[in-house]
């Protein structure tokens, strides 16, 4: 059972939003004792998957969460926006695929970034994409 | 309207990245870097990104799009300072700036251009002179 011990949600539209949501996770991470590397692997994962947002899903919110599953903690960050969803799934995870300028390696890139990765999109609904990092 | 600064250095220019560069602003570097390559006759750019704490693919794709360019222009670019816990994430996001050259500093960078374009070692003043 995982729960949440503190969390926090950032709108997120713009790209200085972007970088907003970046330095809230890192806050977030150093917190919960995450060494650079995984500081690193959060924010850049975080930068991908709310760019993806911005860019695609005409911007939505981002919620940060330090949870706790019997004892470990982690660090959550969920990307949801109402925008288009993503008509292929299983292509949009594959490195090298985009619909736009891309080089494709925002999703599955962002998926070796951290230790769970859930993806969820509906045609005319939107997305949902869930990171969690253990520490 | 805002710009990144660009400093001359001998046969070379450099660029200091600093944070997120939206859009506008790296075409308006691009712009500029191209300008002042051909009014220059720069041979080599060095960007330093020492102060970037992560690059993600669209800063990625930034700097491939400034050293396309100025390979265009007959010139090197050649990326510094990268910290090394944004060189591991990049490796794992599986961005790889191609086309691009590193280097751990600036001075190590002003090296590898001086023996990629065949200057002797701290005979940028000699170029300057000749010119
Ligand atoms: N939030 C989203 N809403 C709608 N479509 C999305 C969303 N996120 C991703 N996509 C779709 O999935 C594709 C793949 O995304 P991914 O981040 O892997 O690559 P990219 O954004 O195209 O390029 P890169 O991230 O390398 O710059 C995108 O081109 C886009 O079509
Ligand atoms: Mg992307």
């Amino acid at each position: 059972m995982k729960l949440t011990v503190k969390s926090d949600s950032l709108v997120v539209k713009s790209p200085q939003e972007i970088i907003l949501a970046r330095q809230k996770v890192r806050e977030y991470a150093r917190s919960l004792g995450f060494n650079l590397v995984d500081q690193t692997k959060l924010i850049t994962a975080t930068s991908e998957l709310a760019r993806n947002m911005v860019e695609y899903g005409g911007g939505g919110i981002v919620v940060i969460e330090h949870i706790d599953d019997q004892g470990q903690k982690g660090l959550r960050v969920t990307f949801e926006d109402q925008g288009p969803g993503i008509a292929d799934l299983e292509m949009a995870m594959l490195d090298g695929f985009t619909t736009g300028n891309g080089l494709g390696h925002g999703l599955p890139g962002a998926k070796r970034l951290v230790n769970e990765f859930e993806i969820d999109s509906k045609i005319g609904l939107g997305t949902r994409v869930s990171i969690v990092r253990w520490a | 309207m805002e710009r990144i600064p660009i400093i001359k250095m001998g046969p070379f220019l450099l660029v200091t990245i600093q944070v997120d560069m939206h859009d506008r602003l790296v075409m308006a570097l691009q712009e500029d870097l191209t300008e002042m390559v051909s009014s220059n006759g720069a041979r080599g750019v060095l960007i330093n990104i020492s102060s970037l704490d992560m690059v993600d693919s669209y800063i990625g794709r930034m700097l491939g799009g400034i050293a396309s360019i100025t390979s265009l222009m007959d010139a090197y670019t050649v990326v510094v300072g990268m910290q090394p816990a944004v060189a591991i994430t990049m490796v794992e996001l599986g961005i790889s700036l191609q086309g691009v050259m590193t280097a751990l500093n600036v001075e190590k960078g002003m090296d590898l251009l001086r023996s990629k374009l065949k200057l002797a070692p701290e005979q940028d003043h000699e170029i300057d002179r000749e010119e």
